[in-house]
């Protein structure tokens, strides 16, 4: 099909994504763009290079929605126009979609999936590229985790070399790439209370980048994040530019964190629980001192954010504080459990695990959670597992040593709700791990209860 | 082993790089389905430059990522005779994905750089232009009986036998070892490999079962394992099978 003109091309789009949402059949984030790409596959690149202040891309296997929120924060309170996808529409379909409605807009910021991300860097040609994480994921889906790290590789390669590139100096694998980029800043965690002394089960890169040694941990953080160097080579961690120097985890409720910045200290009160969110946080304050954002600006707006969509947000229920922590693979889960545990009360959960596309047909992912420390000390009180997988999750917990009495199996979502809430009335606390299509079901079942808005409109 | 309560050796091959479809899960199976008979598991780890031990009754190697599997292929091939020994001797193995292809002949990968087998099992496997992914069910014949296994897939290997060892199982939804005869897996006396991961055991308690009581009689215990209650593990095999197209 020949490409239609672009006007022609967006007045289609846009008029098909109202329709969508006047059929009811979702927020329109995605299939404006996908026939938008369709009718004019160089529509991105076009309406990209309209922004004045230019793209801001952000990419990683975890954290990139709450990170997009916090650097979405910060832009506001400067007063910025922007541009952003929301509500986790991270394909290309989905950056299409959003810069249809550019108009008017100073700077696009969006948040990308990582094997989408060599493609929209090669249409977007942005001027800052935030590189988080790279976890072991969907396996089904991205394939091996080395495959991902040699096309983001090359990608980097492809920038203009006057671009920035921000990244997690603690990943031995995204620092590598980043590395080789002329002009780049990178963030880290350096408070030495905060780590561990050595890897999880299943971390993933381990091996050093030049020579294939074991990678020395002289502290680990999270998965396989941490302050790493190669004792055969000489390679390793570089001091962060953006760096934690105090990190205060307060349970659930939050953090307190003191970042070095080039541009001056920031001490940021942030209303995230873990230290996935230490990282999402300073991804955020690399990428908004990188858009000329002053400390002053970028600490109070930050503060001021709650938690996205399903990522530790809280819903009263009833009686029932609900505390929803999205998980989607292994790290995820590991610092979702890992945040669960600096809670001092006994700990009711529900998880709901789903098989669908956008979840990973793959369920093996969840044999790579830590599960079992929530079993050691007696913390966990009561589990209910629920879900199109939900056998899975049960024989998952048998595994670790759970006792049969302490589990009920309720596949449908709704009456696994109701057994949840029973079950956890002794503490008034409920906390809910769903994967990502579970979430959005479980979205639904509070939305019917009137409880939360859906999620297209979530901002 | 002289006193003290039955025990099977698991000689678990290099948990730190082949581990990454939830290989641990297996291991989780062998322990705790002998825990709940009042029997127990000792599990001996074997990583890069460990000596393999001849004296476990069971061998596990799982599957790991294309560069850790190379690195794993050339320690192996160096120090396999132990193990050789040992299955020759009525020790089960098991191998699954990477550690399946590495106990044939070898592998040749996509960039044409051969990777060593230690030829347990006589099969080849090389590399196809597209990966095999999805859902799989099996009919799998052990022991004088026919049962159902379920799993899930992702190899680009495709993987071929020669006369020296029958498949595991018939695929019955899925793609097996090559996406073309319809067989899945490999078999040769108590050596076992396959692509199925999902993990494997958890959701096949018969497959386990089976492979336990090999490893207790080599061990030298006649021990009959008593059946457990295994309704979760049926439940989700029905899941697994519903979700590959089968009884919906």
């Amino acid at each position: 099909m020949p490409s239609l003109p672009q006007g022609l091309a967006a007045s289609a789009a846009r008029g098909a994504g109202r329709l969508s949402q006047k059929l009811g059949r979702g927020g329109g984030t995605t299939i404006p763009g996908l026939l938008l790409n369709r009718l004019r596959p160089e529509a991105t690149a076009e309406m990209a290079l309209a922004v004045p202040g230019g793209v801001v891309l952000l990419s990683g296997t975890n954290g990139k929605t709450t990170t997009a929120r916090l650097v979405r924060a910060a832009l506001d309170a400067s007063g910025t126009r922007v541009v952003a996808n929301t509500a986790g529409s991270n394909l290309e379909r989905g950056v299409a979609t959003a810069l249809l409605n550019a108009e008017g807009a100073e700077l696009a910021l969006f948040e990308v999936d990582e094997a989408a991300l060599p493609r929209l860097m090669a249409q977007t040609r942005p001027r800052i590229v935030t590189l988080m994480n790279l976890f072991r994921d969907q396996l089904d889906r991205y394939g091996e985790l080395e495959h991902l790290v040699d096309r983001w590789r090359d990608a980097v390669a492809e920038l203009d070399p006057a671009a920035t590139v921000i990244y997690n100096a603690d990943d031995p694998a995204v620092a590598e790439i980043a590395a080789r980029h002329p002009n780049s800043v990178s963030y880290g965690i350096e408070d030495p209370r905060v780590g561990r002394d050595r890897l999880p089960h299943a971390a993933d890169t381990t091996e050093c980048r030049h020579c294939g040694a074991s990678l020395h941990y002289e502290m680990v953080t999270i998965a396989h994040l941490g302050r790493w160097s190669c004792s055969e080579c000489g390679l390793a961690r570089v001091q962060p530019d953006v760096r934690a120097t105090r990190v205060e985890l307060h349970g659930l409720d939050g953090q307190r964190l003191a970042i070095a910045t080039p541009q001056g200290p920031i001490e940021l009160s942030l209303r995230l629980p873990g230290m996935h969110n230490s990282y999402n946080a300073l991804a955020a304050t690399a990428t908004a001192v990188a858009l000329n954002l002053a400390p002053e600006t970028i600490g109070p707006a930050l503060a001021k954010r709650e938690a996205a969509f399903g990522r530790a947000e809280r819903t009263q229920v009833g009686s029932t504080r609900v505390t929803t922590l999205l998980a989607k693979n292994p790290a995820g889960a590991n610092e979702n459990i890992r945040t669960m545990l600096l809670e001092d009360h006994p700990l009711h959960l529900l998880v709901l695990l789903n098989d669908r596309t956008a979840d990973g047909q793959d369920v093996s992912w969840i044999w790579d959670v830590d599960y079992e420390l929530l079993l050691d000390g007696g913390r966990l009180a009561s589990l209910t597992v629920s879900g199109d997988r939900a056998y899975d999750m049960a024989l998952r917990f048998r595994y670790a040593g759970l006792e049969p009495g302490q589990l009920s199996v309720v596949p449908s979502v709704p009456a696994a709700l109701n057994a949840a809430l029973q079950s956890s009335s002794s503490t008034g606390d409920l906390y809910v791990l769903p994967t990502y299509t579970a979430l959005l079901e479980f979205q639904a079942v509070l939305a019917d209860r009137g409880l939360v808005p859906s999620f297209w409109e979530d901002r | 082993m002289s006193t003290g309560q039955p025990s099977v050796r698991l000689c678990h091959l290099y948990p730190d790089h082949l581990n990454i479809y939830a290989d641990r899960g297996n291991i989780a199976v062998f322990q705790r389905r002998l825990e709940w008979r009042v029997l127990f598991l000792e599990v001996v780890e074997v990583g890069l430059g460990d000596p393999i031990p001849s004296d476990c009754h069971l061998y596990y190697l799982g599957g790991g990522q294309d560069r850790d599997q190379m690195l794993v292929a050339e320690d192996l091939v160096q120090k396999a005779d132990p193990l050789r020994h040992a299955a020759h001797d009525g020790a089960v193995v098991l191998g699954v994905c990477g550690g399946y292809q590495l106990l044939g002949h070898g592998y040749s990968g996509a960039d044409g750089r051969p990777m060593p087998g230690i030829g347990l099992l006589d099969l080849e496997t090389t590399a196809g232009s597209s990966r095999l992914i999805g859902d799989v069910v099996l009919d799998v014949t052990l022991g004088g009986q026919t049962r159902t296994v379920v799993g899930y897939e992702n190899h680009a290997g495709r993987t071929h036998l020669g006369g020296g060892c029958t498949p595991l199982g018939h695929v019955r939804r899925g793609h097996g070892n090559n996406g073309d005869d319809r067989c899945e897996g490999a078999v040769a006396g108590r050596c076992l490999g396959t692509y199925l991961h999902g993990p494997l055991l958890p959701k096949n308690p018969w497959l386990a079962d089976t492979l336990l009581g090999w490893a207790l009689e080599h061990a030298g215990f006649g021990v009959d394992l008593e059946p457990l209650d295994d309704g979760l593990e049926t439940a989700a095999h029905g899941a697994a099978a519903t979700r590959a197209g089968l009884r919906r």
